[in-house]
């Protein structure tokens, strides 16, 4: 017990990385993903063209690709992220706004079509309508979704261990390493700090759900 | 004509494939022409490590599979290096043939439980010996000691000298490493970026975005050895990382007969011979002196 107190500054500073790692991609995706899914939805078809190309990208390329492209790639066309920090974020936003987006647009498609024709037969214009009509009633419908793809994004972040980001799972790799006889400790920390995380998110995501639940 | 174009395309291919199988299968008879000569009366006492070892008819190693000069997987998936070596010297003294080595890849963070679950009878993979893995694990050796040192970009801009010299300045390591430990508790100043693997390192040394990589000489010269336009090894190296051969905890009968079989390889000289062909032909380095067994 005495070695997770000794450590318990860094585990705490690692779950705290991982943590908001997870919550400002999360958050950038939702907004990403949304955007998307309007797009993929409107009546423009140039827009619906390039979304629909942006999720077929970043949903078909392996993350750690997504990663290192722009870890290591777009240094060749002179840009570059201000910190590893920040490319953990652009990266896992970039490829979790495929999947939100994917999510929000059947949640789309489960709003009666009756509904989107009402709002247009009083006046709405498109926008008004997806965003006052629609959307709201199809954030209802995907939060189980939605909350999948959340958790598989706390889980996603362990990526960055691999790019410079001490995370949970690169404080693992330290630990683990540096005590040979207390492996299994180190283990059950940090696994029991990623349930803290994906546990908790799976039962708010469940009262959520309650919640919003639509009574047809 | 189209159809002439790409046969003759298809054949420039084949020639081309017929010389790269050519050139391996010279290499690995090369490596057969050099390696220790089976022993072939070896008797070990019944219940002995080495003797269940000899009745499976097979010894199980664990080895890099990405560290130049040390292990490193050839286009044809086997292992090659120094550490390969020392597998293949030991499996010889017991009376095993190369054929009769497995190797499995061991990478730093799982070296300590393939021990323990008998997943392997030894590693060799540049395993430095310390306390914390003494207490699950044993060594025989060390057969190597290497040192950590720096490596900085070509010309060394920022004029690097030695640790002291990184207060301040991004330096690069593998998470979990030794060397990135040391420079933690002992150059707490400077600034550490941590990859999984060394190669990320290099990439982002070349980038320009870290000023220095910092980890044991010997990966460090085989980085230079590969673009020495690009990078430049300090050459100082500030600690000492013994590398010995893991084995069983407590399986002392076998860990004596490793020590003697590396002291033998001191004396005769087949050590020498396997760092030239190994790591010595990448660094294009004379074999140090070999380093003294240490029997705890």
């Amino acid at each position: 017990m005495s070695f997770l107190a000794d450590n318990f500054p860094l585990l705490r500073d690692a779950f705290l990385t991982t943590l908001s790692l997870a919550v400002l991609s999360g958050l950038v995706a939702l907004v990403l993903g949304t955007v998307l899914a309007a797009m993929r939805v409107s009546p423009i078809a140039a827009l619906r063209g390039l979304a629909t190309f942006y999720v077929e990208t970043f949903r078909n390329t392996p993350l750690t690709v997504v990663f290192f492209f722009l870890a290591f790639g777009i240094v060749y066309i002179d840009l570059q992220f201000p910190s590893r920090f920040i490319t953990a974020v652009a990266a896992l936003s970039l490829y979790t706004a495929a999947f939100v987006c994917e999510a929000v647009r059947s949640g789309i498609n489960a709003v009666p079509p009756g509904q989107a024709e009402a709002a247009r037969a009083i006046g709405l214009d498109f926008r008004q309508s997806l965003s006052t009509v629609v959307l709201p009633q199809a954030f209802r419908t995907v939060v189980p979704p939605l909350g999948s793809v959340w958790i598989a994004l706390a889980k996603n972040t362990s990526i960055a261990a691999g790019f410079a980001v001490t995370d949970l799972t690169a404080v693992l790799q330290r630990l683990a390493n540096a005590n040979a006889d207390q492996l299994a400790m180190v283990f059950i920390a940090v696994v029991a700090a990623y349930l803290l995380i994906t546990l908790t998110s799976a039962w708010l995501i469940g009262i959520l759900e309650r919640r919003l639940a639509i009574v047809r | 004509m189209r159809i002439t174009r790409y046969a003759a395309a298809l054949a420039a291919a084949g020639v081309v494939l017929a010389g790269c199988s050519s050139d391996a299968g010279e290499t690995a008879d090369d490596a057969a022409d050099n390696t220790a000569a089976v022993a072939t009366d070896v008797e070990f006492e019944p219940g002995s490590t080495m003797a269940e070892i000899v009745e499976a008819g097979e010894l199980r190693v664990g080895t890099k599979i990405d560290q130049p000069g040390f292990g490193l997987a050839n286009t044809a998936g086997d292992p090659e290096g120094f550490d390969v070596e020392m597998a293949k010297l030991i499996a010889a003294k017991m009376g095993l043939t190369e054929d009769q080595i497995t190797f499995t890849e061991t990478v730093s963070a799982n070296r300590e439980p393939f021990l323990q679950n008998d997943q392997v009878d030894m590693v060799a993979a540049t395993y430095t010996i310390n306390d914390a893995r003494k207490q699950v694990i044993d060594f025989a050796g060390p057969y190597y000691v290497a040192g950590q040192d720096i490596m900085v970009a070509a010309g060394n801009p920022e004029g690097i000298e030695g640790p002291e010299d990184l207060a301040g300045k991004t330096v690069c390591s593998v998470e979990g490493s030794t060397p990135a430990e040391t420079i933690r508790s002992e150059y707490p100043e400077a600034e550490l970026v941590l990859y999984d693997v060394y190669s990320k390192c290099a990439d982002d040394l070349r980038n320009g975005n870290v000023t220095a990589v910092t980890t044991d000489n010997v990966i460090l010269t085989s980085f230079v050895a590969g673009d020495p336009e690009s990078f430049e090894l300090v050459g100082n190296p500030f600690t000492e990382e013994p590398y010995g051969i893991g084995v069983q905890k407590g399986a002392d009968d076998f860990r004596d007969f490793i020590n003697d079989v590396l002291e033998e390889s001191f004396e005769d000289g087949t050590w020498a011979e396997a760092w030239d062909r190994t790591a010595g032909a990448i660094t294009d380095t004379e074999a140090p002196e070999p380093p003294t067994v240490d029997r705890y």
